[in-house]
């Protein structure tokens, strides 16, 4: 069965209060934001007599505003915008990388950063970019407002750890000292519209003398979450980056993450490739 | 009741606020030039500009077009007044099963008109959603570069 119209209750707030106070009332409601992944289920006819909660007239939602320590951006936020947002171009390169590998123009036009994190992909490509970045989750609740860092707001594949009642307001982006260097990298079928086998981003701080002060590295597709590579990135701090440390953190790769054969990949495959883009990066390679 | 503009034209409709745009402009509205491809937003033959910018309008319920404009292929051009695009796609075969043809014109249409590149490499990348099964994209992208170039004379 198809997606049946007549069957769904669209509720539609206006404000950012309104959304809240309306989900408190209808608890089962889904959380309804730029579609371009609720839409594909709701056409399989998977969704039919559900309650949805269309977020798109919060006007709150919809802004990227910078603030003195970082760029805060409003769930409702496109992945368009943040592309052509001129600060985030500039100090969020590795974001405004990924945003440009979701899919293609309509549906960058279409899905939410807000979006893309509620519904918790294990190969949501923006997830690597922010977890380097150390984003943080801003919450939204009847209650009260709280804020997550980006690596506790996944629960597993395509669950979160949202509490009832709770909606994403905005994702916090700190400002970072510039890196050495970063590198955000996708591999999927075909540069457009394909779901990464595996996907990774990199931030690097150096010292004169070339020893890492700070190694951030992280991958999506290669668990059911994102992952920072938190063994990798401790071995390497003080290190310099010659073939033996960079040998050794890629073998430090798998404390971290785990990656499965599935209908996209294998796990033989990701991990290889994987491997290999971190040792490019690690090497200066490949840099964007 | 929704209101909504399409192609100009303002337009209500006043059945179930989750039916999908594509079905309301074909059989609410006699707006049949958008195809649909798969419906779950992975080959753009259902591309609809809102606001201006491409859109899969599988993926898009009409309650959040109110208030918006919607273009369709239609207001491109007519059969007897074409535009320069489409002129393009008829001078360099650009369209073969023609399927893909209505979104394929009016994501170039909405990249071109936008300033977008003339190149290859940009026309490819705008057009990087919209898939052809004919395989018959060198054409298409040829079809779009001379459009550009008739447009700038």
């Amino acid at each position: 069965m198809r997606g049946d119209a007549k069957s769904m209750t669209v509720l539609s707030p206006r404000s950012d209060a309104e959304a809240l106070k309306t989900y408190a009332k209808f608890p089962g409601a889904i959380p309804f934001a730029g579609g371009t992944d609720l839409m594909v289920a709701w056409n399989l006819g998977l969704l039919n007599g559900r309650a949805v909660l269309d977020l798109s007239r919060v006007a709150a939602w919809r802004k990227i505003q910078v603030v003195s320590d970082g760029v805060d951006l409003g769930s409702l936020t496109t992945h368009v915008q943040i592309q052509a947002h001129p600060i985030l171009r500039k100090k969020f390169p590795l974001l405004v990388a990924a945003c440009a590998t979701v899919g293609a123009a309509q549906i960058q036009n279409r899905g939410t950063i807000g979006g893309n994190i509620a519904n918790a992909s294990p190969a949501g490509d923006t997830f690597p970019a922010l977890a380097v970045y150390e984003a943080t989750v801003r919450i939204a609740a009847p209650a009260g407002r709280r804020a997550v860092p980006i690596a506790d707001i996944f629960a597993g594949v395509k669950r979160t750890t949202l509490k009832p009642g709770e909606l994403i307001e905005a994702v916090f982006l700190p400002f970072v000292k510039t890196p050495a260097r970063g590198v955000f990298r996708k591999v999927g079928t075909r540069a457009a519209q394909s779901i990464s086998k595996t996907v990774f981003a990199g931030l690097i701080w150096t010292a004169k003398s070339g020893m890492v002060e700070e190694a951030r590295l992280a991958f999506g597709s290669m668990a059911p979450t994102v992952r920072r590579l938190h063994a990798a990135e401790a071995f390497l701090r003080g290190r310099r980056l010659n073939d033996v440390a960079i040998a050794a953190a890629a073998e430090l790769m798998s404390n971290d993450v785990s990656p499965i054969d599935d209908i996209r990949s294998t796990r033989e495959y990701r991990l290889a490739a994987s491997r290999n883009l971190l040792v490019a990066f690690l090497r200066g390679k490949g840099d964007k | 009741m929704i209101k909504l503009t399409v192609n100009g034209k303002k337009k209500t409709f006043t059945g179930a606020p989750f039916k999908r745009l594509i079905d309301v402009l074909r059989e609410d509205f006699a707006i049949t030039g958008t195809k649909e491809g798969c419906g779950e937003g992975e080959c753009g033959a259902c591309t609809v500009l809102l606001d201006g910018k491409p859109v899969n309008s599988c993926l898009v319920p009409v309650c959040q077009a109110e208030g918006r404009k919607i273009e369709t292929v239609e207001s491109l051009g007519t059969p007897e007044k074409l535009s320069k695009l489409q002129s393009g796609f008829l001078a360099c075969g650009g369209a073969q099963c023609g399927i893909c043809t209505p979104g394929m014109l009016i994501t170039a249409h909405a990249h071109l008109k936008s300033g977008g590149g003339r190149d290859s490499k940009s026309v490819r990348t705008a057009l990087s959603g919209n898939l052809c099964r004919c395989t018959g994209y060198q054409d298409i992208v040829k079809s779009v570069i001379s459009a550009a170039r008739s447009r700038k004379k």
